[in-house]
């Protein structure tokens, strides 16, 4: 008997999720609740200069003034911010000095994820540096001095904020302002910890940068900034990969990624996110309402590329501001929902210099009850001469019951721009399972052969590292459909 | 605070305005006079307003009833059309045709009693819905096409809407009954004589019967310095084809929603549009194809050429509901900005809820190949000759689906006289 698509159906309801379990650490804990106390608890705990207080308390007062969105297409129990815990963190604060030091169980946690770095030392000796983000806060940073030789700081952002308040002050919300949005404004207000990432001048940064973000604690809010800065002619390589233990209340996670390409630099950002999507009655699972935002100066390039497997409402749009004539931006994303998933997903290319480019592949896959669209915008300014863009965003049904759909909105100013898009809505083609089939190939292995394929474009951009786990994602989110 | 602002600016706009008093339900009136006392003109923090601002619209000192009655009706598109005429949302009984062919009922609104009204309403939702309440609660006129079952009307019918004099406000309903198994072609023109700062609001409902085959050409002309809001609302049933070709080639601020229901399976609904703007036009077509059922099929090709300082805005929405299998939906949008201030927004979506579809879209946005000028150019042509070669064969796309020849040619010449293309 051949494996059918209702056998698929079934098999894909009944996956569960594999990363669901709680590492058991005490943790160090606010009591529930978001008031200017809690804020200048956080900031207390964290140590922080008068200014970033400031900033918290700036940005809490906006936030206070904004309401949550509600455009975009997914539908949800809004979360109530004052059951919220806001800071939490693993007891043991204290830093490993080398590997051994760190706590057994959060070295099984690690394997359990597949990313145990006593393998990844020993293997790939020099290739990933893990920054490992714990709840809130960073725990493990490895290769931190090999960086330092090179003028590299990568570091968790609460050492950076110690170590280099400068840089970070100079740069933190400048891409993305307080004001922004309503969870940018929330995190801007309660952010705990994140990453922080500066390559010199010139420097080509070896290897590829990786964190890892897990919501541990129950009912934790996971607020994560992340700054990553490129100096002029500078390339850095950074891969975030999120999982998360199975929860049954929803969690929340908002998070604020900022990037800046300096005058010839390039950023490549890789996001693998599987964090828990709920089982298959659509109950639990996290909500990620993400702001994540590049800014390219002259002759820059910010490549987003992401595969999106995770999450019970997932609110993502990963953006680049070209500002410098010659930038670049690219988005390549993979959004598979299952089940009850909603995602709402896309990027935002605004073209304000000369010459700029942007590259839009969006592939979106529908399975079970969920709804996927794809909401974009191409943005070319009046002085963005010559802009160029090139969007095309695809979705794959795979049952009657699910969505796919396509929200793109295009805005020219400008006569010398190019844009074009394109997008198409289907379901595997009969005739091509058909032929495979005929060729001897397996209905499920036809299917994954076709998935597969339909993802190549975008898979093909992540780093050879990344690539692994992202299949593996993929397989886990549409097993029986993906080999 | 700003509320209160806003509020009496529609207040102000309604102050002058009479109550409809169309013989079509009260209720339906009633409901209007609600929606316009809760609402406000929309702004652009409205999803379905977020590129076009009303604010022009909102401050014209509006008044009703003037006619011109030394209007002449100048060159017409073709003699053998069945020619009826509105001059500011009110019927010239005096310019149009009193004897009608078999099979096919015309008639004023105003003429019309309530039985034959009674499908007014039934399709646009006056809910939040601005524009349409004031059509509701102020319509002066319109027109009733009913054709009978089985029906094939040979000759088209040719409406035409004449805005005319200062501040004047334009209310006219339509309704338009295609029985199953009927065929009609109907051109909608809309045109101004002698008018500035006046409005045109404007709702069509369309019912195409089972088997049924109805094509609208609508023409816009209306000078600059006219304002225009045009509603369309169809609803197909089974196996029937519906076509319309919206041609919008003047005005200064011109919006037109144009919302198709596909509630029976097997239909054709082709969607075109064709626009062309100068100056400070801004042109906003929004459309809505709501695929309901299984095995039809829609066509949706919309294009443009803007000029100067002009703005083109094209919302188009496929929705395909859960269920509605075996649905082919297209729709594309292309636009050549010929200006450094031009400018164009476009959001063509797609909402699918069923599996087994093929939907597509697609957006460009770009200007003329500067190599396929250079080569007309090498052939002899001046540069402007090469650029209208090129625009007119960019519009021409759009174009050759009009299939009624007079009417083609009557477009064509509007398009000469405007902006100097040969066809």
């Amino acid at each position: 008997m051949g494996y059918t698509e209702n056998e698929l159906a079934k098999d894909l309801e009944n996956q569960e999720y594999k990363f669901g379990f709680v590492t058991n650490i005490e943790s160090d804990k606010a009591p529930k609740g978001l008031n200017e106390d809690i804020i200048r608890f956080i900031s207390a705990k964290k140590n922080e200069p008068e200014w970033l207080l400031e900033h918290r308390l700036k940005a809490f007062e906006i936030w206070k003034t904004m309401t949550e969105p509600e455009w975009a297409h997914v539908h949800y129990n809004k979360p109530d911010f004052q059951d919220i815990t806001y800071y939490s963190a693993p007891k043991q604060t204290k830093k490993y000095e080398s590997w051994d030091d760190v706590d057994p169980e959060m070295k099984a946690t690690m394997a359990k994820l597949g990313i145990s770095m006593e393998e990844q030392q020993r293997l790939t000796g020099t290739n990933v540096a893990v920054d490992f983000v714990m709840d809130s806060v960073s725990v493990a940073t490895s290769f931190k001095a090999k960086l330092g030789e090179l003028g590299i700081i990568f570091c968790s952002f609460s050492d950076a904020v110690q170590d280099h308040p400068d840089l970070v002050k100079k740069y933190m919300g400048t891409v993305v302002p307080t004001s922004d949005n309503f969870y940018a404004a929330l995190n801007s207000a309660v952010f705990t910890d994140g990453s922080f990432c500066y390559i010199p001048k010139g420097v080509r940064c070896p290897m590829e940068l990786s964190t890892y973000f897990r919501i541990n604690e129950g009912g934790t809010g996971q607020f994560e900034r992340t700054l990553v800065i490129a100096d002029e002619g500078a390339y850095v390589s950074y891969l975030e990969g999120c999982t998360a233990p199975q929860r049954d209340e929803n969690q929340l996670h908002a998070a604020v990624v900022e990037l800046i390409a300096l005058d010839n630099a390039e950023i490549k950002y890789s996001t693998v996110q599987n964090w828990y999507p709920g089982d298959k009655d659509g109950k639990g699972g996290v909500f990620n309402f993400v702001t994540k935002r590049g800014i390219c100066e002259r002759n820059a390039k910010i490549s987003w590329t992401q595969v999106e497997t995770g999450s019970a409402v997932t609110w993502k749009y990963p953006s680049c501001i070209l500002k410098g004539d010659n930038s670049i931006g690219e988005f390549y994303s993979v959004a598979v929902t299952n089940n009850y998933q909603q995602a709402d997903t896309g990027t935002k290319m605004v073209h304000l210099g000369k010459n700029t480019k942007s590259t839009i592949i969006s592939k979106g896959i529908s399975a079970g009850k969920s709804q996927n669209s794809y909401r974009g915008l191409v943005q070319i300014h009046k002085n963005a001469h010559n802009a160029r863009n090139f969007s095309q965003c695809d979705s794959l049904l795979m049952t009657d019951e699910c969505g796919a759909h396509t929200f793109p909105y295009i805005e020219c100013k400008n006569s010398s721009a190019k844009i074009e898009h394109e997008a198409t809505t289907s379901k595997i083609g009969e005739d091509q399972i058909f032929y495979c089939l005929q060729r001897g190939i397996s209905e499920e292995k036809a299917i994954s052969l076709i998935v597969n394929g339909y993802c190549k474009e975008v898979l093909n951009q992540l780093p050879m590292e990344f690539a692994v786990e992202a299949q593996k994602l993929l397989a886990i989110s549409l097993e029986g459909s993906v080999g | 605070m700003n509320d209160t602002i806003q509020q009496n600016k529609l207040a102000l706009f309604t102050e002058h305005l009479t109550l409809s008093n169309l013989a079509f339900s009260s209720d339906l009136k009633e409901e209007a006079l609600t929606v316009l006392a809760t609402n406000d003109f929309p702004t652009t923090r409205q999803e379905d307003w977020k590129y076009t601002r009303v604010g022009r619209i909102a401050s014209i000192k509006a008044i009703q009833n003037q006619q011109n009655s030394s209007i002449s009706l100048p060159e017409m598109i073709d003699d053998s059309m069945l020619l009826f005429v509105f001059e500011n949302g009110r019927f010239r009984a005096d310019l149009s045709l009193s004897t009608l062919p078999a099979g096919i009922k015309i008639k004023a609104l105003s003429s019309c009693n309530s039985d034959e009204l009674s499908l007014v309403g039934s399709l646009v939702k006056q809910e939040n819905q601005v524009f349409t309440a004031l059509n509701t609660a102020f319509a002066t006129d319109g027109i009733l096409i009913h054709i009978e079952r089985n029906q094939k009307i040979s000759s088209s019918i040719h409406v035409l809407n004449i805005l005319s004099g200062e501040n004047t406000a334009s209310f006219t309903r339509n309704l338009i009954v295609c029985e199953d198994f009927g065929q009609a072609h109907i051109v909608q023109e809309y045109r101004s004589q002698e008018a500035n700062s006046s409005v045109t609001n404007v709702i069509t409902e369309i019912f195409v019967g089972a088997n049924a085959n109805l094509t609208v050409d609508k023409i816009q002309h209306e000078e600059q310095g006219n304002f225009a809001v045009l509603t369309e609302q169809v609803d197909q049933k089974k196996d029937s084809t519906f076509t319309i070709n919206t041609i919008t080639l003047d005005g200064t601020l011109v919006r037109n929603n144009l919302n198709i229901e596909v509630n029976g399976s097997n239909c054709e609904s082709n969607l075109n549009g064709a626009y062309l703007l100068k100056d400070n036009q801004h042109i906003d077509n929004h459309t809505i194809v709501d695929h309901k059922v299984a095995h039809c099929l829609s066509n949706e090709l919309y294009k443009g050429v803007i000029y100067d300082k002009a703005t083109a805005v094209f919302n188009g929405k496929v929705f395909v509901r859960k269920d509605a299998q075996k649905i082919n939906a297209f729709q594309s949008n292309g636009n050549v900005l010929m200006s450094d201030d031009a400018s164009v927004n476009s959001k063509p979506e797609l909402e699918i809820y069923a599996d087994d579809v093929k939907c597509s879209h697609g957006s460009t946005t770009g200007q003329l190949d500067d190599e396929a000028i250079f080569y007309l150019r090498a052939r002899g042509l001046s540069e402007k000759a090469a650029r209208n070669l090129m625009v007119s064969a960019f519009i021409g796309d759009v174009l050759e689906k009009i299939e009624n020849p007079s009417v083609l040619k009557m477009v064509q010449s509007i398009i000469q006289k405007k902006h100097g293309w040969e066809f």
